[in-house]
Order: C-alpha cells, then sequence, then structure tokens
C-alpha cells in the first residue's frame, strides 16, 4: 500500500518518494517538496485538515487532498 | 536637481524576509503608492540618495516565492522583470534572501540570475546568526554565486550604507549565470529555443513559453513563435519540474561548502509557540479574545478621537459663520466644505487603529497561523483559510479587502469570498451605526459592565458575518464552478513586529483611503448643499409665499426665518429628489429627508451622515448649528409628533444599512477583480433586495 504525507502521525518522518506535476502544483515543488527530500508532519489543524509539515527547511501549510498525492518511504 | 542621474533598482524576495524593513530604510518616507496601469495592485516606489548627484528609483515588488507566478501580485513581478519598456524595469535588481530560510530563498535567486541583469544579493536579518548558530563564507558563496552580497539587518540598519554603496557601481556587478541548467534539461530542445528568440536572454525566452501571460511587449512574430512553443504543454511541465529539481541541486551543492548552522543552538520556541496558538481549543479562545480586543479598540478607544472631531467641526462650522461676512460663500464654507471634510476626518482613528492590529498580526507571523486555523471551517462555507483575512479586513474597508482576496489561489473561493466581503461591517457603516445607536438605544449598563449600546453595535457586527456566511454557503451551492486547489502557505518564524514597518504601514494605508474616499464624500457634500440651497421658481419665491401665508398670525423673527428655511428646502432641487422617492421608502419608515440621505449614500455609506448634517443645518436655525446627533435628535415627524429617528425607524435604518450594497468604490473594485459586470450586478441587487425586505419587515412588526 501506498504511504503518503496525509497516512504520517504527528512528529513522524519520511522521505519523500514521488509527486506528479499534473496534480501538484509547481509551486509546492519550489518551496523546497522535491523527491527523496525528508519530509516531517508537525501538527494537524483541529480538523485533521490542513498540514502543517516540516521540508527542506520551509514550514508549510497544505491541504490533506494535496498531501494525499505526496507518495513517502521511511 | 534635473540632471540627476536616476538609477533604478528593484527589490525582491520571498514574503517574510524584511523586504519591506529594507525598503523602508533605503526610503524613509519619500515613498509614494500608486497603481500598476490598469491594475489595482499597488506599486509602492520611493527615492534613495547613493550620492550627490545620483539617485536610486527603488520599487517594491510584491513578495513571490518564485519567478513561476500562481496569482496577479506575481503576475507583475514576472511582467516588471521580462519587459524592458515597461518604466519600472530595473537596472539593477536586489534579491532579498532571510538567513535562516537562505535554500528556499536562493531558488528566486537563482531564477533572477539568469534574467542577466545585474542582481545584488542582500541576506537579511544576519543579527540573529550567532544565536541561531549560523556560519556563512562570504567570499566563497560569493564566487559560487557569482554575485555581490551585502549582509544586512534592515531592522537594526545594518548593512544599508553598504548596500547604497554596491547599488551606485552596479554596472561592474557579474551578469553571468551560476551554471548552465538549460543544458542539462535537454540541451536540444533549448537549442531550438535560442534560436528562435536570439534576441532575449534564453531563460527570458523559457519564461515567455512557461507563462499563460499576454506579453504585450512581443512582437506579432514573436507572439506566433511563443504559441507554437507553448503547444507542446507536457514536454513545458516536466522541464519546469526538472529546473526546479536541478536548481535544488546546485544551491545544495553551493551550500554545503559555505554555510553551515550548529544544530546545537537552535531553539523550539517557534514549536511551542505553534502548539499553543494552533491548539485544538486555546487556538480558537485565543483568535477570539484577539478579535474581541481588536473591536474593542475600533469601538470604545477610537470614540474619544473621534467625539473631538465631531465638536471640533461643529464649533469651526459656527466660528465660519461669525468671522466671515453672511453670503453665498460662507455658506459654501460652513454649511458644504467644512461639514464635509469633517465627514472623512472622523474615520482617521478607527482606520489607524484597524489597520495597526492587521499589521502586527501580519508582522507576528501570526496570521498565518489563523490561515492554518480556519481553512477547514471556511471551507465548509465555500472558501478558504485565506478569506479570513479578507473578511477582518473588511472591516476597515471593503476595497482593500477584495484586493487582499487576490492570493486566494480556488477561483470560486476567491470569488465567492469577493461576494460576500460587503456584507462585513466597513467602517464606513459605522458613523451611521453609532449615530443611529446613539439616537434610539439608550445609554445603559446592563449585567453590571455591559453597555448597551456596545452591545448593540456588537450585534451589527455579528448580524454582518452572519449574512456574510448565510450567502457563502448559498453561493456555494448554487455557483458551479471547478477549480483546482492552490493551498500552499508558509507558517513563517514568529517575529517581535517592526514598529517602523507598522507605523509606516498604518500611514499608508489611512491615506490612501481618506484621499481615495475622502475626494467623494467632499464633492458629494458640496453638491449636496448646492441642490439644497437652490431650486426652481417655487424655491426663489419661499419669502414672499411664507410672509403671504402667515399675514394674520403673530409670529416673530425667528419663528419666520424658521418657516421660510423649511419651505425652501422642501422646494429645493433636493427636496424634489427625496420626494420623488418618498413612496418607495415609506414602507420602510422613512420620509423624504432620509430619502435624500439615502440617494447619496449610494456613492458611499458615510454620506448618511453628512448628508442629513448638511440637509439639517439648511432646514435648522443657522445660528445654533449644534452636532450632528442634537439636530437629528430634535427633528420631529410633523404627522405624529414624535421623534423622527425613533425606535422602528431606527431599526430598519440600522438593517438597510446593514445589508445594502451601497459603495460605488467596491463595485468598481468587483468589476475590476472578476472582470465582469454580472457579479457587482449580482451583489448590488441581492443584497438591495435583503436589506429592503428587512426593513420594511421590522419597521411593520416594531411599529
Amino acid at each position: 500500500m501506498f504511504k503518503t504525507i496525509a497516512n504520517l502521525r504527528i512528529g513522524e518522518k519520511a522521505f519523500i518518494e514521488k509527486l506528479c506535476l499534473d496534480n501538484i502544483p509547481l509551486k509546492l515543488l519550489e518551496m523546497g517538496c522535491l523527491p527523496g527530500i525528508e519530509v516531517q508532519l508537525i501538527q494537524t489543524a483541529p480538523l485533521n485538515d490542513p498540514l502543517y509539515i516540516k521540508v527542506n527547511g520551509s514550514h508549510l501549510a497544505i491541504r490533506r487532498e494535496t498531501a494525499e498525492k505526496i507518495t513517502v518511504v521511511k | 536637481m534635473s540632471d540627476d542621474k536616476v538609477v533604478k533598482v528593484a527589490l525582491i524576495g520571498n514574503p517574510n524576509t524584511g523586504k519591506t524593513s529594507l525598503f523602508n530604510q533605503l526610503t524613509g518616507l519619500k515613498q509614494k503608492v500608486g497603481n500598476y496601469p490598469g491594475i489595482t495592485v499597488e506599486k509602492k516606489q520611493g527615492i534613495c540618495k547613493l550620492s550627490n548627484t545620483i539617485r536610486a528609483e527603488v520599487t517594491d515588488l510584491p513578495g513571490t516565492y518564485s519567478i513561476n507566478p500562481t496569482s496577479l501580485d506575481e503576475t507583475l513581478v514576472l511582467d516588471t522583470l521580462l519587459n524592458e519598456k515597461n518604466d519600472s524595469f530595473p537596472d539593477v535588481i536586489i534579491v532579498v534572501v532571510e538567513i535562516e530560510n537562505i535554500k528556499r530563498n536562493l531558488l528566486l535567486f537563482t531564477q533572477i540570475k539568469d534574467l542577466k541583469i545585474p542582481t545584488i544579493l542582500v541576506i537579511n536579518m544576519i543579527d540573529q546568526m550567532k544565536r541561531k548558530g549560523i556560519n556563512i563564507d562570504v567570499k566563497q558563496l560569493e564566487e559560487k554565486l557569482n554575485t555581490k552580497i551585502v549582509l544586512a539587518s534592515a531592522r537594526k540598519n545594518i548593512g544599508v550604507e553598504e548596500l547604497k554603496e554596491v547599488i551606485l557601481n552596479y554596472k561592474k556587478l557579474d551578469t553571468s549565470s551560476i551554471a548552465k541548467i538549460t543544458d542539462r534539461i535537454d540541451e536540444d530542445y533549448f537549442i531550438r529555443l535560442k534560436n528562435a528568440f536570439p534576441e532575449f536572454p534564453l531563460y527570458k525566452s523559457w519564461l515567455l513559453i512557461t507563462q499563460n501571460n499576454e506579453f504585450d511587449f512581443l512582437t506579432n512574430e514573436q507572439r506566433k513563435l511563443v504559441l507554437t512553443f507553448r503547444e507542446d504543454l507536457g514536454c513545458i511541465k516536466k522541464y519546469q519540474h526538472k529546473e526546479t529539481i536541478l536548481r535544488y541541486q546546485i544551491i545544495n551543492d553551493v551550500l554545503k561548502e559555505s554555510f553551515n548552522v550548529d544544530k546545537s543552538k537552535a531553539t523550539d520556541l517557534r514549536g511551542i509557540l505553534d502548539r499553543i496558538l494552533t491548539h485544538k481549543i486555546f487556538g480558537y479562545v485565543i483568535f477570539a479574545l484577539i478579535l474581541l480586543f481588536i473591536f474593542q479598540g475600533i469601538f470604545d478607544w477610537a470614540t474619544y478621537p473621534m467625539d473631538l472631531i465631531d465638536g471640533a467641526f461643529a464649533s469651526l462650522s459656527s466660528w465660519v459663520k461669525t468671522v466671515l461676512p453672511p453670503g453665498t460663500f460662507t455658506n459654501l464654507i460652513a454649511e458644504g466644505i467644512v461639514p464635509g471634510i469633517g465627514g472623512v476626518v472622523i474615520f482617521i482613528p478607527q482606520i489607524a487603529i484597524l489597520f495597526t492590529f492587521i499589521s502586527i498580526l501580519e508582522e507576528t507571523g501570526y496570521m498565518s497561523r489563523v490561515v492554518f486555523l480556519m481553512d477547514k471551517i471556511m471551507r465548509k462555507f465555500g472558501m478558504s483559510g485565506k478569506s479570513v483575512i479578507p473578511l477582518i479586513s473588511g472591516t476597515a474597508c471593503a476595497i482593500p479587502a477584495i484586493m487582499a482576496s487576490r492570493n486566494i489561489g480556488n477561483w470560486k473561493e476567491r470569488l465567492i469570498t469577493i461576494l460576500v466581503i460587503p456584507f462585513t461591517t466597513c467602517s464606513a457603516r459605522l458613523p451611521v451605526y453609532a449615530i443611529l445607536i446613539a439616537l434610539i438605544i439608550p445609554n445603559q449598563t446592563v449585567l453590571g459592565i455591559l453597555n448597551l449600546q456596545g452591545l448593540t453595535m456588537m450585534a451589527l457586527y455579528l448580524l454582518g458575518f452572519t449574512a456574510a456566511i448565510f450567502s457563502a454557503i448559498l453561493l456555494n451551492k448554487v455557483l458551479k464552478i471547478e477549480g483546482k486547489t492552490l493551498f500552499i502557505i508558509e507558517m513563517p518564524n514568529y517575529k517581535i513586529p517592526s514598529l517602523k514597518n507598522i507605523i509606516y504601514e498604518v500611514i499608508q494605508k489611512t491615506k490612501a483611503f481618506v484621499f481615495g474616499a475622502g475626494k467623494i464624500i467632499l464633492a458629494i457634500s458640496i453638491v449636496l448643499w448646492f441642490l439644497a440651497s437652490n431650486g426652481p421658481s417655487k424655491f426663489k419665491n419661499a419669502e414672499e409665499t411664507i410672509t403671504a401665508k402667515i399675514e394674520n398670525t403673530q409670529l416673530s423673527k425667528r419663528e419666520l426665518q424658521k418657516k421660510v428655511a423649511s419651505y425652501k428646502l422642501q422646494h429645493s432641487y433636493i427636496g424634489y429628489m427625496g420626494k420623488s422617492i418618498e413612496p418607495v421608502i415609506k414602507p420602510m419608515g422613512y420620509d423624504w429627508k432620509i430619502g435624500i440621505a439615502l440617494i447619496s449614500s449610494f456613492a458611499a455609506r458615510e454620506v448618511f451622515v453628512g448628508a442629513l448634517a448638511t440637509i439639517y443645518n439648511v432646514d435648522n436655525d443657522s445660528e445654533n448649528a449644534g452636532t450632528i446627533k442634537q439636530r437629528m435628535s430634535a427633528e420631529v415627524n410633523p404627522k405624529t409628533g414624535e421623534k423622527r429617528f425613533n425606535f422602528p425607524t431606527g431599526i430598519s435604518l440600522l438593517l438597510f444599512y446593514a445589508f445594502a450594497m451601497q459603495c460605488v468604490g467596491t463595485l468598481a473594485i468587483v468589476k475590476r477583480e472578476t472582470n465582469s459586470w454580472r457579479w457587482p450586478i449580482l451583489q448590488l441587487v441581492g443584497m438591495g433586495i435583503l436589506a429592503y425586505v428587512s426593513a420594511v419587515l421590522a419597521f411593520n412588526i416594531l411599529n
């Protein structure tokens, strides 16, 4: 089964495996979300959405639907 | 001064890098804010003296993470840098990066560098270097990036003089690229591109074809070529992807040798604050308390200077009348211009207080946490977490609020936000509310500490927000628009706000409001005064008519004058206008005088108070002008003998002003931002119906 950023537990770290530009905005890549980079889920907002992540030194908030499209490996 | 040389400088950088602080340090108060032609994005420019004969014209471009735009503000950055005919096209670019996020910040720098324009790199916030355990080898970094680096701390005015020196010598800057990225993406493709546009730097050509913009500086032939290249969309996306990865690789290599962080020095203040401020319960409690505090400021603190201003302008009017000889000119000043200006000045305290709070929240980094907290909730209403800031700004003025909605990436969410913003209680409604509440709600304390008038004001705010939320839910159901989500927000580090930045921001926003809306209000006040003090034949013969009518009764001179003035107003141009709409507004409980105020406030709501002031001033015995409130309170309904502004009429007016779309400025902005007349017309009609129906219902139930 694929694991995505949306499946991470709070505080958990993993490496980004793949993201496809067809459904991921270029801006996310430019903010540092790149394949092979470590990502950490820092917190989720009160209704479990959006997600607050740390990636490549950047602290970002993205929506769950976007996070579900980024697969990660341990 | 005309033989001075001017260097054009563009300031560019990610949001939250202290770019604005640097701009303020460079230019001081020698700033002007204009609009870019055709669009309403603010263009901030300032002058900086470099030497006795050379000045720099600095343009502060909107903050952006990359040169590939995702919003209108960012498109503007791209356009300024690509179009050589643009009058802000820079001789030299300053890229501002922040020490802590240097890696991501450098992405933008490497993109800009490829445009072959002289570029200076400013590394900001170096005062925090030691505390954060950061070490930079500037020399090595300069070599690897082919640039001149200035270490600065804009807030502490460190490095600013050195930067000016570097700007002066901009012609010596190296304009070569850092690495031939294009070769590493697909050499053949980029040779083809190079041959297609031999006159442009290669990276510029690449940007021309990757963006969907119409670049109007291109010739027809160039445009055709651009379109051919754009057809291969799959290729473009793939290469953009590759380009970003390559840029990060280069940056990583560069930083590996010249930049290091001692992790043991890192503190987790951010983590602690985040856990509290975005907590499931405390997060909302804190946000609610902050909002309450802001409203307290607007309603409570602002009333003191506002009362002073109100009183001062009333005395000024009377003073003008005693000093100047009686006549049309004196009347124009005392009854038209002075109350008109007063009606503008009275807003300054509230607007300044609101913008102070908003800029503090933005400067500290707290606003991003609000967006994060509110996103899911706002999405239930068809909006975005980013809609919260525009909705809060809407409590000052809908116009900047609608412009602030630009960074909402999803079109449907943005459109709904724009459509419902005018329901939030803007400061133009405040004077209307304030005066009506003072007239119909007793100044009483309930439950020990709460003031009844304050509570009514609070209820009206809630009413505005409720109306906004319900119409958003409705629009979300009705509008069938599918759009891609683009919701990525940076959660910046918490910062202590800079007093200087806040002061500049508040001065600028307040000035923009006073001079923008102020002109309309003043103009309308003067037109109103003219319409009220002139009229057709019956108006001119007022004195004879009245004298003839009351020949037999014994009246003092004073009472006679009063009768004449009242007769004159009824038969003035504006009197006829008010009377012609009386049948329509009667079900809401209004007479023709309120009708006049209503007509005039369709240009801008705040004119209501000024209009009534003008009307009653003309109507009243002009020797004891008094404040607007006293004059309104004295107004009596001739049929019932009751006060004109009694409880049912007052409530009906409050509801009408809460819901109706009475602002020409907002309609114009909505048209511009949505590029269609459809949406402003929908607002005008929809909000108008809601206002009319609720006012009629309220008046008839209460009466």
